[in-house]
């Protein structure tokens, strides 16, 4: 597991970088380089920045100008309608709808993902005898790509022919998934949590691992109790990885879950739950409502942006990066 | 002398035999299917291609109908739009009413010197991709119609005859349940129960004759009496467990007819070719049942599926080359390939006679059930239907009937819902259009 720990470690402390950029201190000044030409560091930036300006300054520009207008979708009569898409959208029953449920969404994938992924991190990096192929074993999943995923779950959950259904069935509850709300967000986050299990499982664990021996034999003599030594000598030192999962699950409970949903409601959302970015295709693609559609995701874009702010102005304050 | 002119003949001969192979022109079709039919449609531009030397075809599959329509729209926003594009049912108000996106179907055949005679399409195919004085706009191509298939065996069980009107069915799905079939189920709703309510009954569907008019202030009639009507049954009988409901996803309802649990089946005539291979029992078909009491009901109903658009903005060589094609797609012997192999209907009278003379109905009956529900009598109101942003219409009533079997909300209410939000999002296509 050596080579595993190596670069997850290094994503925290990219992120304690990033936070003290965030609240204006230099992160490093010993690690400071000069450059003979003031050109130079922007030549090297260059092709990274080529890259975020085509593929996300540039369309998001795009959208929040589009976001104003109401637009025939081959482009030929385009008015100007203000905020009318914008007030449309927050307005609307089913807007609102799916924003709770992709809020409740949110906080469930989040939680019940790190939660058990730690619990395994925990429980595996205790384990001695076999400890690689229970790894492994839970580690593969991750290769598994969301509409994959998406596809499996729904076998699962078929309502005619899928094995959990019989299973609820043996204890009474008649699941139909792609008909009844609950059980289809349940099918949902089931799928969902499934397949992030594994990415917050690897970082977990290269974080345990990163604890010191020294560090945790320490904490042993001083304390018999592994709950409270868990709780005031390894958590936090795993905070600032936990940090970096909560950041990366909410985004991958926002957008990345995306795959899954698609596959999950078949095309056809009918009653079913959808999150906010998949409305946003929907009414782009499917419906080909282009101002409105932009409208939508340029208030998810703020949101996430709100999001991030927040977190690292509060939360990250609390941790300590070692 | 004579040999210099002879030299000069061979060489200008030679120019223009490698001219013309170089000026094969190409032209590219997208469209949304996969599968044997995608299998059929290289079939069909490979007998083109092998027909002449002037044009060159090629099709793409750009993934479902939705993903075709939109990939269209962003290749013509940026000028790279495909020569032909293939357009479903649903969409057909996006693409016709953006008129410089298109070069009317009917138009360019005829600028290309070819005749058009609408009068060779099929009565039901004739109107629905057409503007509201008849000229073709779209080109038919994969047509299909809602029929109501039939597990022979239970019908035999039970002892009873497949229903014609709404009314049979009310009398005998108490015998089929007594002989453990689940009497009905039906897939997407929104085409069987609503969209060929109308055109089955003859009813009016929305406002500015169903659309064809004008896209101000048009509305959706949601508020029927006899579309409330089929929505109460169908909860009636859900409850009594004479129709089973399993969501707005088509193969979810397909399934158990498959599997030999139920006895009738609404689907798509165009399904006829997978049956065959999935149903696990001997099945039949038959035309949609309607309510014998609705007054001049019985008409046709509109056809599904999907047409094929020339794009504008293309060079006349071009054109002339898909006026080229769509002559060539409608001759009967292509449509005859087309229709036995899918299971879609012939969209030309012309072909449905010479696949009836061959003997293919014979073979297969059910092959003819769909074209001739869409050869029925057609009414004031089954011509079609031309509605804006109609697939999110369609999601909502998606939305609206899980509640209604879910006993969230009642039929009338939920109509309700679906007219206020459906006329809502017609008019702010309208202000699009604007």
């Amino acid at each position: 597991m050596a080579e595993l720990t190596s670069p997850p470690a290094a994503a925290p402390r990219m992120m304690a970088r990033m936070a003290a950029r965030l609240r204006g201190k230099a992160a490093d000044p010993a690690k400071r380089v000069q450059f003979d030409s003031r050109l130079l560091p922007w030549l090297f930036l260059a092709p990274q920045l080529a890259v975020i300006a085509v593929f996300f300054y540039w369309p998001s520009i795009q959208a929040v100008q589009s976001s104003f207008y109401l637009e025939d979708p081959f482009g030929f009569g385009s008015t100007f309608v203000g905020m009318a898409n914008y007030a449309d959208a927050l307005t609307s029953n089913s807007y609102q709808r799916v924003a709770r449920f992709t809020a409740i969404f949110t906080v469930l994938v989040t939680f019940l993902s790190l939660s058990l992924g730690l619990l395994l991190a925990v429980k595996a990096d205790a384990v001695i005898r076999g400890a690689a192929t229970y790894k492994t074993l839970l580690i593969s999943v991750y290769a598994i790509a969301p509409p994959v995923a998406g596809l499996i779950g729904m076998m699962f959950f078929d309502m005619h022919i899928g094995p959990f259904v019989k299973l609820a069935a043996w204890f009474g509850w008649d699941m139909r998934v792609g008909l009844n709300y609950f059980d289809t967000a349940f099918a949902m986050i089931f799928v969902s949590v499934w397949k992030q299990i594994p990415y917050n499982f690897i970082f977990f664990l290269s974080g345990l691992q990163a604890v010191p021996v020294s560090v945790r034999e320490a904490a042993f003599i001083d304390c018999k109790n592994g709950w409270t030594r868990f709780r005031t000598v390894v958590m936090p030192l795993l905070a600032p990885t936990a940090f970096f999962l909560l950041i990366i699950n909410i985004t991958y409970a926002l957008f990345d879950t995306f795959g899954v949903i698609d596959v999950m409601v078949k095309d056809k959302p009918a009653n079913n739950p959808i999150t906010l970015v998949y409305k946003v295709y929907d009414d782009g693609f499917r419906g080909n409502d282009i101002g409105g559609s932009s409208a939508q995701s340029v208030i998810l874009m703020l949101v996430v942006f709100a999001l991030t702010i927040v977190q690292f102005r509060f939360l990250e304050k609390r941790i300590h990066y070692g | 002398m004579k040999i210099t002119s002879t030299i000069a003949i061979l060489a200008l001969g030679a120019s223009t035999l490698a001219a013309s192979a170089q000026t094969a022109t190409d032209i590219t079709w997208w469209h949304g299917m996969g599968g044997s039919n995608q299998e059929a449609i290289n079939q069909i531009s490979q007998q083109f291609n092998d027909s002449q030397d002037q044009c060159n075809l090629t099709p793409v599959s750009r993934g479902t109908y939705e993903e075709a329509l939109s990939a269209g729209i962003a290749a013509f926003r940026s000028g790279e739009q495909p020569n032909i594009l293939q357009v479903f049912d649903a969409g057909a108000a996006t693409i016709m009413n953006a008129p410089g996106a298109v070069v009317p179907a009917e138009d360019l055949i005829k600028n290309a010197g070819y005749d058009f005679d609408r009068e060779a399409f099929i009565q039901g195919v004739r109107y629905f991709y057409a503007d509201a004085e008849g000229k073709f706009v779209g080109m038919p191509f994969n047509s299909s119609a809602p029929i109501m298939y039939i597990n022979t065996d239970a019908l035999e069980e039970a002892g009873v005859e497949a229903p014609k009107t709404w009314e049979d069915f009310e009398k005998i799905a108490p015998a089929l349940k007594e002989a453990g079939y689940i009497p009905m189920t039906a897939s997407q709703l929104t085409w069987m129960m609503v969209e060929n309510f109308f055109s089955r009954h003859n009813i009016q569907f929305a406002s500015n004759n169903n659309g064809y008019d004008s896209v101000e202030g048009t509305t959706i009639n949601m508020t029927d009496e006899h579309l409330i009507r089929m929505f109460e049954k169908l909860k009636e009988w859900h409850d009594e467990g004479y129709y089973a409901y399993y969501g707005a996803g088509w193969s979810d309802n397909q399934g158990p007819f498959e599997q030999d649990k139920v006895a009738l089946w609404i689907g798509s005539s165009g399904s006829f070719g997978g049956l065959q291979q999935t149903a696990s029992m001997p099945f039949s078909a038959t035309f949609l049942p309607y309510w014998g009491d609705v007054e001049g009901a019985g008409t046709n109903t509109f056809i599904g599926g999907a047409a094929l658009f020339a794009m504008a903005g293309k060079p006349d060589a071009e054109n002339a080359c898909t006026a080229s094609f769509f002559q060539f797609l409608t001759s009967p012997e292509v449509q005859k390939f087309w229709h036995e192999t899918t299971g879609y209907v012939p969209v030309t009278e012309a072909a449905y006679d010479l696949a009836k003379s061959e003997g293919h109905y014979e073979e297969q009956p059910v092959a003819e059930v769909g074209i001739q529900q869409l050869m029925l009598e057609g009414g004031e109101w089954s011509r079609g239907y031309r509605l804006g942003f109609y697939p999110q219409i369609r999601s909502i009533m998606e939305r609206e009937f899980n509640r209604i079997f879910a006993d969230e909300t009642t039929v009338t209410e939920a109509f309700e819902t679906i007219k206020e939000e459906g006329d809502a999002l017609l008019a702010r296509f309208a202000r699009t259009a604007g």
